[in-house]
């Protein structure tokens, strides 16, 4: 393909091609200081290429593939090749990866032990995860949450911050402008804005830790808590994971023992202080 | 670039071995996209490859081995659906290979479980499957009906539990294709692979491979194909072979699948003109996994519909599936 990167996130090395030069040198410019693995071994290919030869010219149109692929995967357009590459590179995690059981979940870590939080998107949980980034917290990631099969460790993968509508402005107002990425209106899901993680959070992409506490945050009532019992939390982490069925028994028997160990809070709150506050005090008691 | 360095890397495992990073990343790239990483990583076993390489080998053989195991199941409860109205299950294709341990079965990705039953069976074999939980995929009448009336398998029908596709065969060939090969002759001669499934003969496997390939196929996926016929080959007796493909009316093609198995995958062969123009679509694939030569695979897969139905059925059938939005890929 015409233009093309290597990335390196986590454990996983991407090699991103695209017909067109705008996608690669947004992804260039926010992830210019992650590790430069330039020609390395490559665990997924990601391709944006054109839906059709017209539209790599006349209303540019882009279809997100590479080793895997969704076939009825909805075209974007150019203005969203930013966000197409992050999509490209989440579809190849979510079917292909099996080195670890994945979790859609974010996680932040403090004094080497790891708070996961899950829940479906627009729980907050990404917002969540990137304000305690900023405020004592190493984040580990907002989308994915790595669970090692032998260790019972969850893993970063920082990827980029995807902030969505009303979260954009909260974040943008803590986070320097130089760490942030292109707003891209009306999109899929409504207006998205990419942060990129604090230095610390890349520096230290290799290193993971024990799992403490697993929240199930939910944006816009309460605050409330309630303790949730481990046939749920199971239940609902089978369906977070996209590669559970995959990974058939080792995924059985991880998760078997991240539910036994890790205690588990449903959360709901009406701001990002009050949830800052509930993580606060659910970490001091419990975690 | 083209899929010759994956060919090359699965006739020859030792020539991986002068690859550099680039190299690597299409090798990997083609053999997703080929759906043949499975069959690569089994042919790499031994070899020394790169740290980057060594866990995306073990991933594929990882995927390979719960495929297999899945489509076992798979097979083993349509072999439970069918039993009560007295038909065997005969596996065709991957499912076959995995369920007998064949070599074309190591490390091969497998879609949908294909069986034959013997035509007049197939409405009670449907009834036992939607009994016993399938039902029908494609909702639209005009396809169930272009199945039923012209083709050689039942609409395609999924397990509602266990998501899992399954193709019941009546014949090998749609009935309006030129060769018939004759499944009758290929359900008497089926061998018994365990526990109430069966699998074509050596050389009726054979059979069966080189008339998707060549004499249906628009040779989508075709190089795994051949990969598999590279394999059953191995065990058929090559006079028994061309006796029994004379009987499939299908002389010719075995002849060519010969030739391009030999060719691609073996000691090498001679090619004719047409045998060139075959293996230029086999290897049509770049390194980052896409298809190149549009010209030429679109030429196959006009040509696949040719083979399958007279000139003006294909057209009212194409007219049909453009008023639709169908379009080819």
């Amino acid at each position: 393909m015409r233009h093309s990167l290597t990335l390196r996130i986590g454990p996983a090395t991407f090699r991103i091609g695209s017909a067109w030069a705008q996608p690669i040198d947004q992804l260039k410019r926010l992830y210019a200081d992650y590790p430069d693995v330039g020609g390395a071994i490559a665990d997924f290919t990601v391709r944006l290429q054109p839906t059709s030869a017209v539209r790599r010219w006349v209303r540019p149109s882009i279809f997100i593939t590479g080793d895997h692929g969704l076939a009825d995967a909805a075209p974007m357009s150019l203005a969203h090749g930013l966000l197409a590459a992050e999509m490209g590179m989440n579809l190849q995690m979510a079917l292909g990866w099996r080195r670890h059981l994945l979790l859609h979940a974010s996680s932040v870590e403090k004094d080497g032990r790891v708070l996961v939080m899950t829940g479906e998107s627009g729980s907050g949980k990404s917002t969540l995860a990137a304000q305690l980034g900023e405020r004592g917290w190493r984040l580990m990631g907002d989308e994915f949450a790595l669970l090692d099969l032998d260790s019972g460790a969850i893993l970063p993968f920082p990827r980029l911050v995807s902030l969505k509508n009303k979260a954009i402005e909260v974040i943008a107002g803590e986070v320097p402008g130089a760490r942030m990425g292109p707003l891209l209106g009306a999109t899929a899901k409504g207006d998205i804005r990419h942060m990129v993680p604090r230095a610390d959070a890349v520096a230290r992409m290799g290193e993971g830790g024990m799992p403490a506490l697993l929240l199930f945050p939910r944006f816009g009532s309460g605050p409330a808590e309630r303790p949730v019992g481990r046939g749920e939390v199971f239940m609902r982490l089978t369906q977070a994971s996209t590669n559970y069925v995959a990974l058939g028994e080792p995924a059985f028997a991880a998760l078997t023992r991240f539910v036994a160990q890790v205690p588990a809070r449903a959360i709901d709150f009406p701001s990002g202080e009050a949830a800052i506050a509930m993580v606060d005090r659910l970490w001091s008691e419990i975690a | 670039m083209s899929a010759a360095l994956l060919v090359g890397a699965l006739r020859d495992p030792a020539t991986t071995a002068g690859l550099d990073a680039a190299g690597w990343n299409s090798l990997i790239a083609m053999a997703r996209a080929e759906r043949l990483i499975g069959t690569l990583a089994f042919r790499l076993e031994g070899q020394a490859v790169p740290d980057a390489v060594r866990p995306i080998l073990a991933d594929a053989k990882e995927d390979a081995a719960r495929e297999a195991q899945q489509a076992v199941w798979e097979a083993d409860r349509a072999r439970a659906a069918l039993a009560p109205i007295g038909l065997p299950v005969i596996l065709l294709k991957g499912t076959a290979y995995a369920a007998a341990g064949l070599p074309a079965g190591w490390g091969r990705f497998i879609g949908d479980l294909d069986i034959l039953v013997p035509r007049d069976r197939i409405d009670a074999a449907a009834d036992a499957l939607i009994a016993a939980g399938w039902e029908w995929v494609k909702e639209d009448p005009y396809d169930d009906a272009y199945y039923r009336r012209w083709m050689h398998e039942l609409p395609p029908m999924i397990h509602t539990e266990r998501d899992r596709m399954i193709d019941v065969h009546h014949t090998v060939l749609p009935l309006t294709a030129r060769p018939t090969p004759d499944a009758a002759a290929m359900m008497a001669d089926a061998v018994l692979i365990t526990d109430g499934l069966y699998m074509l003969s050596a050389e009726d496997r054979v059979c069966h491979a080189v008339a998707h390939l060549l004499a249906d196929g628009d040779l989508q996926g075709g190089l795994r194909n051949l990969w598999d016929i590279h394999c059953l080959l191995a065990d058929v007796d090559p006079e028994a072979l061309k006796v029994r493909a004379a009987r499939h009316g299908i002389t010719p093609h075995v002849r060519q699948a010969q030739r391009l198995a030999a060719a691609i995958y073996g000691t090498g062969g001679r090619l004719t003109l047409w045998d060139r123009l075959v293996r230029a679509r086999l290897l049509a694939r770049n390194g980052w996994g896409q298809e190149t030569r549009k010209a030429l695979v679109f030429a196959f897969f006009v040509r696949s519909h040719w083979l399958r139905m007279p000139p003006l059925m294909l057209a009212r059938h194409l007219l049909t599936k453009w008023r639709k939005g169908h379009r080819p890929q």
